[in-house]
């Protein structure tokens, strides 16, 4: 097991460099670099300054040569420097992490457990009303583009009924504190939990559902119905674990967004997150702050992913270290 | 009747109102967008910077809606008669954020050395500066190598910030720890930034000017947003949306809600004037009788009333009305399909597609270059719009890739500050987008714009400046489209808000808030 991890580990490094090296290269064929964006919030700007600007960056050294001396910091554990927030890209990232972390989980824990929950109801009562509802909702939740769902999320729960806050981490300028400061993050944090969640609820009721009516149809759980088991155990101990294969798989893919992915939804709901960050930084081509978002959010995944083929040789004896 | 007198009754309640004593307290709700990257004015010019920490810096003088100038760290100045000498007085109670005191020192060294290295558009204006001098504490001595007539009108705070001596001298300011807890002389002191949520502004209690500020605290909401912002207000959330906070189709909706005023004035000194970049080297945009065309096709009162609300001016040429020494004694374009049509066709213009830019800041320009590239069709000319966002914008017309272009840019008030560097010929060079980037070169126009700098009367420049802006308006080096109107929109109970020609760009030294 200790060896399987390590080789895992050993090929994540490699893939994060290689991820790394790519993003460095995309990033610079895109036109225009922060000194010219920030020469152009200026209102004003001379060759002089902008190539002042190049120099101090070190964008007036050849590509390779930052590159190499990017991924020299990267191997040191150090990100960079934002020139444009005069900050170190790391402080820049830890700070905006925790609060991604708690909508993306949030939003994770929300969607895997109403979203199996609702497939295995749904399964429970193939063709009956009750299974039409939860599929055609899910199918709803599926087809919703985030954005659009996000604003009308606010404009209802906010702007109408006045029940939730529609954006922001927390009650700016209400200075609470303990309990009180929970409190009010929690409210802040129900809509765009809720929204970011609802498509990935959606997929886990389509799959937990489909999964469940599929294994309920093998041989084996035959054998259990002939052995004269309880169908409740029959369900709980030999369907449902079978049929969470395939959920699990998907809930390491989502699990691997937890950093990245809720760009749009961090946007709408003005949430301080790490998406915001890095649509921001692409934005003005901050570089630094672009690369070390990319890598975070690609160690993410890995990270995610390993755990992922980890957690299956518990779910699942079958697999074996290939 | 009944109506009557109501509205009646309403009039005096405003009148009343208007008369109110200023109450001390309170906190005000403010939208910024983006999220400035730093609040060091010294180092970043943009925007955002400019509109929060003008509460934190200062410059010596402000400028009332007339650009007339008005104390604020200086108390007074003179100006001697050949035009060359401008002393300042400073106040003498003022001091830093952290106590230390306010001295000339820090004027030499914010001018003379700080902004010199840092502030791209301050440094042109002081290559006309032979000293800047101390001769006391409290007195600043500018002397000029010749006259310089827009000289008085660089001492705003987005211009010329005061920056703190004893904490920057010597150092590397762009790496100054400092930056990130800035320390001005301003009305509001810096409290607290959480990047992406808000920046927390506190009451000054050392302020200099007696029962100044009125305001508690401000809170600068960072809401990425358009549509979010418009309902931040709605919520009751945000209090004050500055200039551009939310898009154009929402500020109607917006401004009839109960209790909320609308103004667009406190933008007279930047005169944000808008144009479409016409590149004259090649092309069909290269033809005087082409751009004239692109004049005469642009219904231009459409974009006004459809898209900006019926907000801000058609222009009539290359300066702002709000800006000194306009003329409006130039060739009119008034939107008149049949006269481009002509013009096309005296040309021979043979359909060359042209490639057209938006600006990328969002749904209002979008739209606005689709309503343009409409009216160019009309006439005959086949427009191709090219999507890029800010940082290929920006390159685009750094490196002249463009056929038309929009952009705005501010005047300062002044024609030599903010409009001859966008037509004369010594400064037609790749790689900025604030200099002659449509590559129009008069020998005439260069001559008269540099006699207008240095000419000592008013009188003078005026005429000066009547007779560019009838040779320009002639030539249509770029089409030039409307002076733009940016709301402030706000409650009505937040009062004195917008006193100046920067607006809330000023600070909130006056605002207050009434029960």
């Amino acid at each position: 097991m200790l060896r399987f991890i390590l080789m895992r580990l050993g090929k994540a490094v490699i893939i994060l460099i290689a991820i790394l090296i790519l993003n460095f290269f995309l990033i610079h064929a895109a036109p225009g670099d922060p000194a010219a964006v920030m020469a152009g919030e200026a209102g004003a700007a001379d060759e002089k300054f902008i190539a002042d600007l190049r120099e101090r960056f070190g964008l007036d050294k050849p590509l390779l040569t930052q590159l190499g001396i990017y991924l020299g910091g990267v191997l040191q554990f150090d990100l960079g420097y934002s020139y444009r927030q005069q900050m170190p890209v790391a402080d820049l990232i830890l700070d905006r992490l925790p609060a991604t972390l708690l909508l993306t989980m949030t939003a994770f824990a929300i969607s895997l457990s109403l979203g199996t929950l609702a497939g295995v109801l749904a399964s429970a009562r193939v063709g009956k009303w009750s299974d039409t509802l939860i599929s055609t909702t899910a199918l709803l939740f599926y087809a919703t583009p985030l954005f659009w769902a996000a604003l009308m999320a606010v404009l209802l729960f906010s702007v109408v009924l006045n029940w939730l806050p529609g954006f922001g981490y927390e009650t700016v300028g209400a200075n609470y504190t303990g309990f009180r400061r929970v409190l009010d993050i929690g409210q802040h944090l129900i809509l765009p939990a809720t929204t970011l969640g609802l498509f990935f609820m959606a997929v886990y009721m389509r799959m937990t559902r489909a999964s469940m009516l599929e294994v309920s149809q093998l041989d084996f759980v035959k054998t259990a119905r002939a052995k004269g088991l309880r169908p409740s155990v029959i369900q709980r101990r030999h369907i449902f674990r079978n049929a969470m294969l395939p959920v699990v798989t998907l809930a390491g893919l989502q699990a691997g967004q937890l950093v990245g992915g809720a760009v749009l939804t961090e946007t709408v709901f003005a949430w301080p997150g790490i998406g915001r960050l890095m649509f921001e930084a692409l934005a003005q081509r901050d570089y630094n702050v672009l690369l070390g978002v990319f890598f975070v959010s690609a160690a993410m995944v890995l990270l995610f992913n390993l755990i992922t083929d980890i957690l299956y040789r518990f779910v699942d004896p079958r697999i074996r270290v290939g | 009747m009944l109506k009557r007198l109501s509205t009646l009754a309403a009039a005096l309640l405003i009148s009343t109102a208007l008369h109110a004593e200023p109450v001390s307290g309170g906190r005000a709700n403010v939208v910024i967008q983006p999220e400035p990257p730093s609040l060091m004015v010294g180092l970043i010019q943009n925007g955002p910077t400019q509109m929060v920490a003008g509460n934190i810096y200062e410059g010596l003088l402000r400028y009332d809606k007339d650009l007339e100038p008005e104390p604020q760290l200086a108390k007074s100045w003179e100006i001697s008669e050949d035009g060359l000498t401008y002393t300042f007085h400073l106040h003498e109670n003022v001091k830093w954020h952290d106590g230390e005191p306010f001295t000339s020192a820090d004027v030499v060294f914010s001018a003379d050395e700080f902004l010199r290295e840092t502030h791209p558009r301050l440094r042109t204006s002081l290559e006309h500066v032979e000293s800047i001098t101390a001769p006391d504490d409290h007195t600043v001595v500018f002397k000029l190598k010749q006259p310089f007539g827009p000289f008085i009108g660089i001492f705003e705070v987005g211009t010329m910030p005061m920056i703190p001596k004893h904490i920057y001298e010597g150092t590397e300011y762009e790496n100054n720890p400092a930056n990130n807890t800035p320390i001005g002389t301003g009305p509001f002191k810096f409290e607290e930034w959480e990047r992406g949520s808000h920046i927390l502004l506190t009451k000054n209690e050392e302020y200099y000017e007696e029962g100044l500020p009125y305001l508690d605290e401000i809170y600068w909401h960072v809401i990425p947003d358009a549509a979010s912002r418009a309902v931040a207000y709605e919520a009751g959330v945000v209090d004050i949306l500055p200039g551009g906070s939310v898009e154009n189709f929402d500020v109607q909706r917006i401004a009839d809600m109960e209790n909320t005023c609308i103004t667009d004035e406190g933008w007279e000194y930047f005169g944000p004037h808008s144009w479409m970049w016409l590149n004259n080297r090649e092309g069909p945009t290269a033809d005087k009788r082409f751009r004239q065309a692109v004049m005469y096709a642009m219904d231009r009162n459409f974009a006004k009333d459809a898209l900006w609300n019926g907000l801000g001016k058609v222009a009539t040429g290359p300066v702002s009305s709000s800006t000194r020494f306009y003329s409006d004694d130039v060739k009119q374009y008034e939107y008149d399909p049949e006269q481009a049509k002509a013009l096309l066709e005296e040309m021979g213009y043979d359909g060359e597609t042209v490639r057209l830019l938006p600006l990328p800041y969002g749904e209002t320009w979008q739209r606005w270059a689709e309503a343009v590239k409409q009216n160019l069709e009309e006439v005959g000319i086949n427009a191709e719009i090219v999507a890029t966002d800010v940082a290929g914008w920006n390159q685009k017309l750094a490196e002249w890739d463009y056929d038309m272009a929009f952009t705005y840019l501010y005047q300062y008030g002044d024609p030599a500050l903010g409009v001859a560097r966008n037509y004369i010929s010594t400064n037609i060079a790749k790689g900025s987008q604030w200099n002659n980037v449509e590559g129009y070169e008069n020998p005439k126009v260069d001559e008269l714009f540099e006699k207008a700098a240095v000419a000592v009367t008013q009188e003078e420049r005026q005429e000066l400046y009547n007779e560019i802006q009838q040779i320009l308006v002639e030539d249509v080096p770029v089409a030039w489209l409307l002076e733009l109107g940016f709301p402030t929109i706000y409650r009505c109970n937040v009062k004195d808000l917008v006193t100046t020609a920067i607006g809330v760009n000023d600070g909130f030294k006056n605002a207050y808030v009434e029960e």
